[in-house]
């Protein structure tokens, strides 16, 4: 007993490195579970004031981008406008009739101010929290296409998985054919996710679009993802490997949009319902 | 004593928002990222006892977690050389040299300090690239890029001994 006390005093050192090493792996592994522990990630009040702070620096270099992405987004919105009809184009009317009473969705404009794309699992920090509405499970956009899902949300500021995560894939579907199957993200290019579960009989072609499905909350259907960049047919499986380029450029992330999806509670408690 | 203190954790806080604000920040092509941080980790005093670099590494690595959003990975890597430091130092050193106890550029021989950044680099660069990924699939993708951005590393931290951190 002396001898193993002995032992052990002598090789603290060991001791406490396995001590640590086990809870720095725990950590790894219940990561799930700690989603909801609000301190240990980028959105809490400290981290994140220090990314807003020095991304309002950063920022200046990219109005540029920045307003010919908006000026594009005007000038298309104004084209559909455009096509709807009964619609007088001025201030207070055109808002009365843009006030549909049961609209699904509302939108809430934030700004990134972290991002990453080098990890095997990248988040975005955003500037809005709970008090401008936000809330996990919303999708998150920006005009050309799906960038991710609110996880964590604190007072004023919220974290979500970007696609390039390997935790979490976007339901998506082949505009053509409608087939869906989910998006996964194999850690490497920034550029590339994978469409996965279309099987060998759907007729699809490079520079198909595909865009998201009906089958989440989080995002209306038909938001753009990308285009089919190369289409691999492994032979003994059932599915195609089929790569797709994404639309948004996640190296250069501004301002996104957070969807608010009006009806969730009421879907998420049918939903509910079944599993009793 | 407190002017030591002092200088290690403006150290800490320093490197925390270098490798976060700026090394994070720059996207190298997506293919490596270099972890400088570590440099805190190498130049605690050679006194230093061990159980203080192990928890003091293992915290370190906590920050830069909560950061990046990647719970434990650094933690687990920034204890791992922490523990392996000592090993190392007497690994590449002779007995009979007379050591400062500042293991930094301008106390030590180049050699003496490239040989010891880059062994303490290349162990906590492969041991968190291969945690991240936590497969040995694509074994020399995560290798390779392992190994650039230690390289990355190094040179960074050695050019910074000229400029900062010189005593």
């Amino acid at each position: 007993m002396r001898g193993l006390l002995r032992y052990l005093l002598k090789n603290y050192a060991f001791l406490l490195f396995l001590i640590l090493e086990v809870i720095a792996f725990t950590l790894i592994f219940n990561f799930n579970k700690y989603q909801q522990v609000k301190y240990l990630n980028s959105s809490n009040r400290i981290t994140a004031s220090i990314y807003n702070s020095f991304n309002a620096v950063g920022s200046y270099f990219r109005l540029a981008s920045v307003n010919r992405k908006l000026a594009e987004e005007n000038a298309h919105l104004k084209s559909v406008l455009g096509k709807l009809p009964y619609l007088e184009l001025s201030g207070d009317t055109l808002l009365d009739s843009l006030e549909v009473k049961d609209s699904l969705y509302r939108y809430i404009s934030a700004k990134v101010i972290n991002n990453s794309v080098d990890n095997q699992n990248n988040y975005i920090t955003l500037n809005k929290g709970r008090k401008h509405g936000i809330k996990p499970d919303q999708g998150i956009i920006n005009p050309d296409g799906i960038v991710g899902v609110i996880t964590n949300v604190s007072e004023s500021y919220s974290l979500g998985f970007s696609v390039l995560n390997k935790r979490w894939g976007a339901s998506a579907k082949l505009k053509k054919s409608g087939t869906f199957g989910p998006l996964s993200w194999d850690g490497r290019d920034s550029e590339f996710v994978f469409l996965n579960g279309i099987p060998f009989h759907v007729d699809l072609a490079v520079g198909d679009t595909v865009v998201t499905s009906s089958y989440s909350s989080a995002f209306p259907e038909d938001i753009m993802i990308g285009t089919v960049y190369s289409i691999d047919q492994p032979s003994g499986e059932n599915y195609y490997h089929i790569q797709v380029k994404l639309a948004v450029d996640f190296r250069a992330l501004s301002y996104v949009d957070v969807i608010n999806n009006l009806k969730v509670e009421e879907i998420n408690n049918l939903e509910s319902t079944i599993d009793k | 004593m407190i002017r030591i203190l002092l200088k290690y954790a403006i150290m800490f806080v320093s490197l925390v928002l270098i490798q976060v604000l700026i090394f994070n920040q720059v996207q190298f092509n997506g293919f490596f990222n270099p972890y400088v941080y570590i440099l805190f980790v190498i130049l605690l005093p050679l006194s230093t006892p061990r159980y203080a670099i192990l928890i003091l590494g293992f915290f370190l690595g906590l920050v830069i977690d909560i950061f990046t959003n990647s719970l434990g990975i650094h933690a687990a890597a920034t204890v791992f050389i922490a523990y392996a430091r000592s090993l190392v130092i007497r690994l590449i050193s002779n007995r009979e040299d007379d050591r400062s106890d500042y293991p930094g550029l301008k106390q030590n021989s180049l050699v003496w300090f490239v040989r010891y950044v880059s062994i303490m680099v290349v162990l906590h660069h492969v041991f968190l690239f291969y945690i991240e990924v936590f497969t040995l699939a694509n074994f020399f993708n995560t290798f390779y890029r392992a190994i650039l951005s230690s390289i990355f590393s190094i040179i960074v931290i050695v050019l910074s001994q000229f400029l900062v951190f010189r005593d």
